[in-house]
C-alpha cells in the first residue's frame, strides 16, 4: 500500500492510498455524480486534462470489460475514489479497475473523503490540484502548489481527436454522416451506425471544405474537452459547415462551438455538470428528460440571437442552456443523448437527426428530378 | 400542468391494521399525502381503521373516520362528506383494492368522485395478471413464462408444460399471501388450492421458477405530462425466490454495470409510460446473472414498502410528490424539498450505501416455519447507511435488536461444522449468519456458498472481508487494524470481545454526513444525517436548547407503530415549546424518520456506542426515552452513564418498576396487593416456586416487551418446556413466576407531573386475565366496573405514580379478581394504547406528557386532574393477527403477544363498537351457519351458555365427543364430530369441505403442535374460518350479531368532532 495525497490549489490536503500507475499528476479536479458507468466516464475523452472524482463511494464493483470503452483508453489526469473494489463481480468483467488504470498510466487515489472534496469544489468552483505519491514535506507541497497554480489545459481537442479519417460502414445505409471529431464518444458513432448511417470520422484539424466536398447527408459535431473558445480554427470551419446547408447535429463541445460560430457566447460554469441525473426541459414540447452530462462550459442564453435560432432546451436545476435550434434546421444539445453512461431517454434526437437527413435527401432528389 | 382547480375535497383511504406485508410504511405515506393536500388548501377526509397511526390524528386531516375499511363504510363516508375526489394509491393494497371495487361498481362515477392519480384502467392493467402480461408483450418487455388460472387442473396442466418448479402467485393479495414454490404435483395441488381460495378474484398465476436470478427493483415516478424519473434502484442480496420484503436489500444496485442498469431503468420507464402511471410505481425485475436476459416480475402501481425504503434511502419525499402529481402538478413544477432550489424532476444520486434488513417475528414464534420463500414473513425492517457496504450491514444487524451486535449469532457457536453447512443450505432468516460462521471456521469458500445460495460473489466477498478483519483483530490488534475495523463498522465492544482485552486505543468514532439526494452537488437544507467513518463531520451543533428523542426501531410483535406515533408527537410538542428536536431511529417505514418531522434526524442503530457518538456531537440538554418503547427504555442506563440528563421518569424508577424486589417494596409501602410470585433463575427454582404458589402460574422473563416468552403453566412439564425456551437467549435478568389469577383485566394510562395525575380513561379487557393485553379486545370506557373498583384503580394509580416518581406517562395493568383489585404490572413509559385513548378521549396524552416532563404542572394544561370525563361513545380495540403468513404458529390467545396490529371500533353502544371492531379486523362472522365447538375440560360448563347464544342466532352446533356430550346434556342440540384420529369424515375433513362457518376452540395447554386443537386452529387460519380461542370473545361477538340481526344502522363518527 503506497500512500499519497490529493493536493488542491487552495492548499487543502487529502491523504489516501495510491492505485493505478503511481506518478505525480496535475489536473483540474472535477466531480461526477453517476452511480454507475465509471468505465464509460473514464474513457470519455472530454475529461482530458482533468482529475476525476466519483461521488459514489464504491467504485470498481463490476470491473472493466472490453465492450464498454468510449475511446481506446483513458485520458484523465487522475482518478479519485472513496473505495476501490479489488474483487469485481460481473459476467462481462475482464479485469479490475486498478489493472485498467495501471495499463492506461493513470494514477488513482483511494480513501478520500470524496463528499468533503465535492463540497469544496461546489463552493469554490472546479480547482486545479494534484495527486502526489508519497508523503511530501511542507516545502515540497509549496512547490507543487506553484505548479498547480500555473497549470492550464492546453488545446486538449488535438490531443484526443483521431489521427486520420476513418469510415465505419453499416448494412443498408440510409445516410452518410461526417463526424467531426473533437474527442468523440464511441456511442455517438454506435448510435448513428445503429440507425443506418455510414459514418466517416474526421480529425479536428480537417477543413470545412474537405468535409463539404464529400457531400455528406449530415454532419455530426462531437463532444470534446476544454474551453470552446480555444478552438478558433474549428469555430471558423463550423461557420462554413453551417452555411453549407447540410443537416447538422452537435453534442456538448460541438454545441458550444456552433454557438460561438454563430455569434453566440460561452462561459465557464462554477463547477460544471457531470453526472447522469440532469433534468433538461424541451421547451417546445414541455417535457423534461433525465440526461447524461459532462461539461464545464455553457452557452449563454442571451447570446443566441433570434435571427439565427432559439434556445430549445434548458436545465431546470440552474436554467442553463441545454440545446439550441437554429433557423436553418441545425440543432445542438449540451447534454449527451448517446448516454453511455447514463439515461438513454434522449436517444430520439438521433432519430430526429436521421429524419432530417432523410427528408433533406428526399427533397434534393425531388429537386433534381424536377 | 398546474394544480387542478376542480379539486376541493379529497378522500384518502388508509391501509388499515398492521399485518405482515403491510406495515407502518403506509402511515408514513398517508401522513405525507394528507399534509401535502392540506398544504394546497384542500379539505381532506380520511378513513382508516388503524387507530395507532399518525394519519388518523385530528390535525392531519380535516375529517377522520376510524371505521372499518370496507366498501359499505367508504360509501357511507362518501355520501356524508361528498368529496369530489379520492386518492387511492397511498393506502397500500387494501386502499387500492377498495377504491378499485367501488370504481368498478360505478359508485364513484355515480357520485361524481374523481379517482386521483393513476386511472382505473391502468391499475387494472398492472394488477391483473393477464392484462399485465399482454401489456408487457405489446411493448416488448419480457415476462416469465406464466399462465393465469382459475382452476387447479389448469395449473397442473400448465406446470407439466413448462416443467417444475413453478411459482404460485395469487392475484390481489398482500405480501404474496397464499403463494409459494411448488416442486411437484403434490405441492402444487396444496399451494394452488390455497392460493385460489385466498385470491379475491379466485385467480392465481402459475409461473416458471427463475430462482437464482438477481432480483432488482426500480422505484419510478411519472406525471400526467409524461415526465418519467427513477428515484432509486435496489438490489436484493437474496436472489429471486425470497420475497423482497424478506430479503436483505442494498441501494443502489451494486453489481450492475451501466449497460445492465440502463437496460432495466429504460424498461421500468417504458413500463410506467405505457401503463400511464401518474404517481409512484415500483417495478421488480429478475436479471439472469450471466447475460442481459431479464424478466419483469411485478409492477405495483401505487406506493409500497419499497417506495418508503427508496424515499428514506435517497431523501426524496416520494409520497408527497406522488400526491402533488395526483392533484395535477408536473414533476417539473414541484420544488425539491431538500435543496429548495431545484425541482422534483430529477433523479436522486446518492453517495453512500444503504442496506435494509428484514425483522422477523421468529424470536416470538419459536415454532414457526422459518424458511423464506415467496410469502412474506417479516413484520418490519431496519435501514442503515454508510459510505461502505461492510459498515452499512453491521449497522443494520445491530439495529435489529435480535440479541447480536455483529454478523454472528450465539446459537451457531455450538453447532458442528456439518450443521453450519446445513444451515447455509437452508434459506431462512439465519442463513446470512451461518454463511459468516462457515467463512469464520473456514469450512467452506465463497465460491461454494455462491453455488449453494446464488448470492452474488460481490456480497459474499464483503462478508469474507468482515471475517478477515475479525481474524486480524484476533491475531494482533494494532492501531492500523483497529482503524480498519472501525472504518468497516465494528463496534468497540465487538473489537474488545474478539481481541479478548479492553481497548488500548482512544475510541475512534464516526462523523456525520448528510442525506441530500444529490451527492453534495447542491447545498442541502435537510437535517438528515448518518454516521460513517470519514474525515469531515457535517453535523454542526447549534446553540439552541436541544432534546434527543429515541425512536423505537423496527416494527415487531409487541412494539408497533404506536411508539412511532408517540415519538413523533413528543417531537411536535417539544418544537412547540421552543426546543430543537433530535430524533435517532432506524426504521425506514415511519413518520419519525421523515426528514421534516424533527429538527435533526439521525438514521442510526440504537445502541450505546452509536448513541455515545451522537451525544458527543450534539451534547443535548436532555434525552427522552419514555416514548420509544422498550428499545428506548433499554438505553436509559447507557445514556445515564454517558452523562445525559434523562428528562422524565428517572432510571432508578424505571428499574424499580421492573425489578421484582424493589417493586414489591413499593407495593408494600403503598399497601397495594399483587398476585404472589417469585423470581428465579433456574428450572429447578421455577418448579419450586410453582409448587409453592400452586398451579396455574405465569412464567415470564423480566425486561421484555409484548409478554415475550410469557406462558401460563399448568404442570411441571410446562415449566420445564417454557424455561428451556426462555433460556435459549442468555437472561441478564431473573425470570418471574407468579400466581395466575383468572380475573378481569383493567388497563390505565396516566400522566403524572409528580404532584397530580390525569387518567384519560379506564380500559377493560374483554378476555379475562391470561390473554396478553396487546391481544385482547380492549374496551373504553370500562363497562362493568363498580364505582368502588374504579376509585380503587384511581387511588392505586396515583399512589404508584407518586411512589415511582413518574414524570410523564405510566401504563398500569390490574386484575380484578373476586371483587378485589390486584396489580399485574407497571410500565413507567408510553404504551400501545396511548394513540387510541388519546384520540377517543381527546386528551392529547403525549403532548401533555411532554409538557409535564419539561416542567409545566398538569393543572395548567387545561385537562384537569384525576379521571377525565368519559366519552359518550364506546371504543373497542380489536387485535389483528397475521397467522396465515406464519406456518406452525398456534393461533390461540395466551399471555404472549401474537398480534401484529389493531383496529378500532367506535359506536354508541358496546355491541355496536365491538361489531364494527370485529368487522374492521376482518373477522367475518356470519349471522348464522355452522359453528364447531371444542373446548378444554375446565371450559365445558361455560361453553353451554355460549353454545346457546349461537343456537339462538340460528347456528347449527357441531362439537367433538365430550363437548357435544355436555351440550346435549344441557339441552343444546349438538352434532358429534369425529376427532382427527377417529377415521374418515373427521373434523379436518369437514373443515376442508368448508362445513364450518365459525370455530370456538380453547387450547388445552402449552404449544404442542401435535395436538388436535393446534391442528384445528391452523386449519381454520388456512381456510380463513373465524376462530375464537377465548370464550369471552365468543360470547361478546355473539351479542353483536344479535344487533346485526335487528339490522340496526351503524353510526359513522368523525373523530375530529369529538373535541367539540
Amino acid at each position: 500500500m503506497q500512500k499519497g495525497i490529493l493536493l488542491l490549489k487552495d492548499g487543502t490536503v487529502f491523504k489516501g492510498i495510491i492505485h493505478g500507475k503511481p506518478h505525480h499528476s496535475i489536473g483540474e479536479v472535477v466531480f461526477n455524480t453517476s452511480m454507475t458507468g465509471y468505465q464509460e466516464i473514464l474513457t470519455d475523452p472530454s475529461y482530458a486534462g482533468q482529475i476525476l472524482t466519483m461521488t459514489y463511494p464504491l467504485i470498481g464493483n463490476y470491473g472493466i470489460n472490453h465492450f464498454d470503452y468510449e475511446s481506446h483508453g483513458s485520458v484523465v489526469k487522475g482518478f479519485v475514489v472513496r473505495e476501490m473494489c479489488s474483487y469485481p463481480s460481473n459476467f462481462r468483467c475482464d479485469k479490475t479497475l486498478d489493472q485498467f488504470l495501471e495499463e492506461n498510466n493513470i494514477v488513482a487515489i483511494e480513501g478520500i473523503d470524496t463528499r468533503a472534496l465535492t463540497k469544496i469544489l461546489r463552493e469554490k468552483g472546479s480547482l486545479n490540484g494534484a495527486i502526489i505519491v508519497g508523503e511530501p514535506t511542507e516545502s515540497e507541497i509549496a512547490s507543487y502548489l506553484k505548479e498547480i497554480d500555473e497549470y492550464t489545459i492546453k488545446e486538449p481537442v488535438y490531443e484526443v481527436t483521431v489521427g486520420e479519417k476513418e469510415t465505419h460502414v453499416c448494412d443498408n445505409t440510409k445516410c452518410r454522416v461526417a463526424l467531426y471529431d473533437f474527442g468523440f464518444k464511441r456511442n455517438i458513432l454506435r448510435s448513428l451506425v445503429r440507425r443506418g448511417c455510414e459514418v466517416t470520422v474526421y480529425p479536428a484539424s480537417t477543413s470545412a471544405e474537405e468535409i463539404i466536398k464529400t457531400c455528406p447527408d449530415g454532419i455530426m459535431l462531437s463532444n470534446g474537452p476544454g474551453d470552446p473558445k480555444d478552438c478558433k480554427d474549428i469555430i471558423e470551419n463550423i461557420k462554413k459547415l453551417f452555411q453549407s446547408g447540410i443537416p447538422m447535429f452537435g453534442i456538448c463541445l460541438g454545441h458550444q462551438l456552433t454557438a460561438l460560430a454563430m455569434g453566440g457566447d460561452t462561459a465557464k460554469l462554477k463547477y460544471g455538470h457531470r453526472g447522469t441525473n440532469h433534468p433538461v426541459k424541451d421547451l417546445k414540447h414541455d417535457r423534461t428528460y433525465i440526461t447524461s452530462q459532462n461539461h464545464g462550459y455553457a452557452v449563454l442564453a442571451d447570446s443566441i440571437s433570434p435571427e439565427i435560432g432559439e434556445v430549445s432546451h434548458i436545465n431546470i436545476n440552474d436554467d442553463t442552456v441545454e440545446g439550441v435550434r437554429y433557423n436553418n434546421g441545425v440543432f445542438t444539445v449540451q447534454f449527451h443523448p448517446e448516454a453511455s453512461s447514463g439515461a438513454m431517454d434522449t436517444g430520439y434526437l438521433f432519430d430526429d437527426f436521421v429524419s432530417l437527413m432523410v427528408e433533406k435527401k428526399g427533397r434534393s432528389k425531388k429537386d433534381a428530378e424536377e | 400542468m398546474p394544480k387542478n382547480k376542480d379539486i376541493k375535497k379529497v378522500l384518502v383511504i388508509g391501509s388499515g391494521p398492521i399485518v405482515i406485508g403491510q406495515a407502518a410504511e403506509f402511515d408514513y405515506a398517508g401522513t405525507q399525502a394528507c399534509r401535502a393536500l392540506k398544504e394546497e388548501g384542500l379539505e381532506v377526509v380520511l378513513i382508516n381503521s388503524n387507530p395507532a397511526t399518525i394519519m388518523t390524528d385530528d390535525n392531519i386531516a380535516d375529517h377522520v373516520y376510524i371505521e372499518p375499511l370496507n366498501t359499505e363504510t367508504v360509501k357511507k363516508v362518501v355520501l356524508k362528506e361528498k368529496p369530489d375526489s379520492v386518492l387511492p394509491t397511498l393506502g397500500g393494497q387494501t386502499g387500492l383494492n377498495l377504491a378499485m371495487e367501488l370504481a368498478e361498481e360505478g359508485f364513484f362515477e355515480e357520485h361524481n368522485v374523481k379517482l386521483l392519480g393513476t386511472n382505473v384502467d391502468s391499475i387494472k392493467r398492472a394488477e391483473d395478471r393477464q392484462a399485465f402480461k399482454d401489456t408487457m408483450e405489446s411493448i416488448n418487455q419480457p415476462c416469465i413464462a406464466s399462465k393465469v388460472v382459475h382452476e387447479l387442473q389448469d395449473a397442473l396442466d400448465f406446470a407439466e408444460e413448462i416443467g417444475y418448479p413453478v411459482i404460485v402467485r395469487p392475484a390481489y393479495t398482500l405480501g404474496g399471501t397464499g403463494g409459494g414454490i411448488a416442486y411437484n404435483k403434490e405441492e402444487l395441488t396444496e399451494i394452488g388450492t390455497n392460493g385460489l381460495r385466498l385470491s379475491r378474484v379466485h385467480e392465481v398465476l402459475i409461473e416458471k421458477c427463475i430462482s437464482g436470478w438477481k432480483e432488482i427493483e426500480f422505484e419510478v415516478m411519472r406525471d400526467s405530462k409524461g415526465n418519467v424519473i427513477t428515484i432509486c434502484s435496489m438490489e436484493n442480496i437474496d436472489p429471486v425466490g425470497v420475497h423482497t420484503g424478506d430479503s436483505i436489500v442494498v441501494a443502489p444496485c451494486q453489481t450492475l454495470a451501466d449497460k445492465e442498469y440502463q437496460m432495466l431503468r429504460s424498461s421500468a420507464l417504458d413500463i410506467i409510460s405505457s401503463l400511464k402511471i401518474e404517481g409512484g410505481c415500483n417495478v421488480q425485475f429478475a436479471l439472469e446473472p450471466n447475460s442481459f436476459e431479464y424478466a419483469v416480475i411485478e409492477v405495483n402501481p401505487r406506493l409500497s414498502r419499497s417506495s418508503a425504503l427508496a424515499s428514506k434511502a435517497t431523501g426524496y419525499p416520494i409520497a408527497k410528490v406522488a400526491t402533488k402529481i395526483a392533484i395535477g402538478y408536473g414533476l417539473d413544477e414541484i420544488v425539491n424539498a431538500i435543496t429548495k432550489k431545484t425541482y422534483a424532476c430529477f433523479e436522486p444520486t446518492i453517495d453512500y450505501c444503504v442496506i435494509k434488513f428484514p425483522r422477523f417475528p421468529f424470536d416470538k414464534f419459536v415454532k414457526a416455519k422459518k424458511t423464506l420463500g415467496t410469502q412474506m414473513k417479516a413484520t418490519g425492517e431496519v435501514m442503515a447507511i454508510s459510505n461502505n457496504f461492510e459498515e452499512a450491514i453491521l449497522k443494520a444487524v445491530r439495529s435489529m435488536e435480535i440479541g447480536t451486535d455483529h454478523l454472528e449469532i450465539k446459537a451457531h457457536k455450538s453447532l458442528s461444522d456439518q450443521e453450519i453447512i446445513e444451515k447455509i443450505n437452508t434459506c431462512d432468516d439465519e442463513r446470512i449468519y451461518a454463511i459468516c460462521e462457515g467463512l469464520r471456521r473456514e469450512i467452506t469458500s465463497i465460491e461454494e456458498i455462491h453455488k449453494i445460495t446464488q448470492i452474488d460473489l460481490f456480497f459474499l466477498k464483503k462478508f469474507e472481508h468482515i471475517i478477515e478483519i475479525e481474524k486480524q483483530i484476533q491475531k494482533n490488534l494494532t492501531l492500523e487494524v483497529y482503524d480498519t475495523a472501525k472504518k468497516y463498522g465494528f463496534l468497540d465492544t465487538v473489537i474488545e470481545r474478539l481481541s479478548g482485552k479492553p481497548l488500548e486505543f482512544e475510541s475512534k468514532q464516526g462523523v456525520y454526513k448528510i442525506v441530500d439526494t444529490c451527492a453534495a452537488e447542491f447545498e442541502a437544507q435537510t437535517p438528515y444525517y448518518y454516521s460513517t467513518h470519514d474525515e469531515v463531520n457535517e453535523s454542526l451543533r447549534t446553540n439552541k436548547k436541544k432534546i434527543l428523542v429515541l425512536g423505537s426501531g423496527p416494527i415487531r410483535i409487541g412494539q408497533g407503530i404506536e411508539f412511532d406515533y408517540c415519538s413523533v408527537h413528543c417531537v411536535w410538542a417539544l418544537k412547540e415549546e421552543g426546543y430543537e428536536t433530535i430524533i435517532a431511529n432506524n426504521n425506514p417505514e415511519t413518520v419519525s424518520t421523515d426528514f421534516d418531522t424533527s429538527d435533526k434526524l439521525y438514521f442510526e442503530p440504537l445502541t450505546k456506542e452509536d448513541m455515545a457518538n451522537l451525544i458527543r456531537v450534539e451534547q443535548p440538554d436532555g434525552a427522552i426515552v419514555q416514548f420509544g418503547g422498550q428499545t428506548a427504555i433499554k438505553l436509559t442506563k447507557a445514556l445515564t452513564e454517558l452523562g445525559v440528563k434523562i428528562i422524565g421518569t428517572q432510571l432508578e424508577d424505571i428499574d424499580a418498576a421492573e425489578d421484582r424486589e424493589k417493586f414489591d417494596e413499593i407495593l408494600e409501602q403503598c399497601n397495594i396487593p399483587r398476585p404472589q410470585g417469585h423470581t428465579v433463575f433456574t428450572t429447578e427454582e421455577a418448579l419450586n416456586a410453582a409448587h409453592e404458589l400452586e398451579y396455574p402460574v405465569l412464567v415470564r422473563p423480566s425486561y421484555v416487551l409484548g409478554g415475550q416468552g410469557m406462558e401460563i403453566a399448568y404442570c411441571d412439564d410446562d415449566i420445564i418446556e417454557f424455561m428451556d425456551i426462555i433460556n435459549i437467549h442468555t437472561q441478564e435478568h431473573p425470570i418471574l413466576v407468579d400466581k395466575y389469577m383468572e380475573g378481569k383485566e383493567i388497563e390505565v394510562d396516566a400522566i403524572c407531573d409528580g404532584k397530580d395525575i390525569l387518567i384519560p380513561g379506564i380500559m377493560e379487557h374483554l378476555e379475562r386475565a391470561g390473554v396478553h393485553s396487546g391481544d385482547s379486545i380492549s374496551v373504553y370506557p370500562a363497562q362493568s366496573l363498580s364505582d368502588r373498583i374504579k376509585n380503587t384503580i384511581i387511588d392505586y394509580t396515583e399512589k404508584l405514580a407518586m411512589a415511582l416518581h413518574v414524570k410523564g406517562l405510566v401504563n398500569i395493568q390490574f386484575v380484578v379478581y373476586k371483587d378485589e383489585v390486584y396489580i399485574i404490572e407497571v410500565n413507567p413509559r408510553s404504551s400501545r394504547t396511548i394513540p387510541y385513548i388519546s384520540k377517543v378521549t381527546t386528551v392529547p396524552m403525549v403532548d401533555l406528557a411532554t409538557k409535564v416532563i419539561l416542567g409545566t404542572p398538569l393543572k395548567e394544561l387545561g385537562y384537569g386532574t384525576g379521571l377525565y370525563r368519559e366519552s359518550e361513545y364506546v371504543c373497542v380495540k380489536v387485535p389483528v393477527f397475521s397467522f396465515e403468513k406464519l406456518h406452525g404458529v398456534d393461533a390461540s390467545l395466551g399471555p404472549e403477544m401474537k398480534s401484529t396490529g389493531e383496529v378500532l371500533g367506535i359506536g354508541k353502544t358496546l355491541d355496536e363498537a365491538l361489531y364494527k371492531g370485529v368487522v374492521a379486523a376482518g373477522i367475518n362472522v356470519k349471522e348464522n351457519g355452522n359453528v364447531f365447538i371444542s373446548v378444554r375440560n375446565s371450559d365445558k360448563q361455560e361453553a353451554v351458555e355460549i353454545a346457546e347464544l349461537y343456537q339462538d342466532l340460528g347456528y347449527n352446533i357441531f362439537a367433538t365427543g365430550k363437548t357435544a356430550n355436555v351440550l346435549n346434556h344441557n339441552f343444546i342440540a349438538a352434532n358429534v364430530v369425529k376427532k382427527i384420529d377417529d377415521g374418515e369424515n373427521n373434523v379436518m375433513d369437514m373443515m376442508n369441505e368448508n362445513k364450518f362457518d365459525l370455530i370456538i376452540n380453547t387450547p388445552t395447554k402449552g404449544r404442542q403442535p401435535l395436538r388436535d386443537g393446534f391442528k384445528i386452529r391452523r386449519k381454520a387460519v388456512e381456510h380463513s374460518i373465524p376462530c375464537f380461542t377465548s370464550l369471552d370473545t365468543a360470547r361478546a361477538v355473539a351479542k353483536t350479531l344479535e344487533d346485526k340481526k335487528r339490522k340496526k344502522e351503524l353510526s359513522l363518527i368523525d373523530i375530529t368532532t369529538l373535541r367539540k
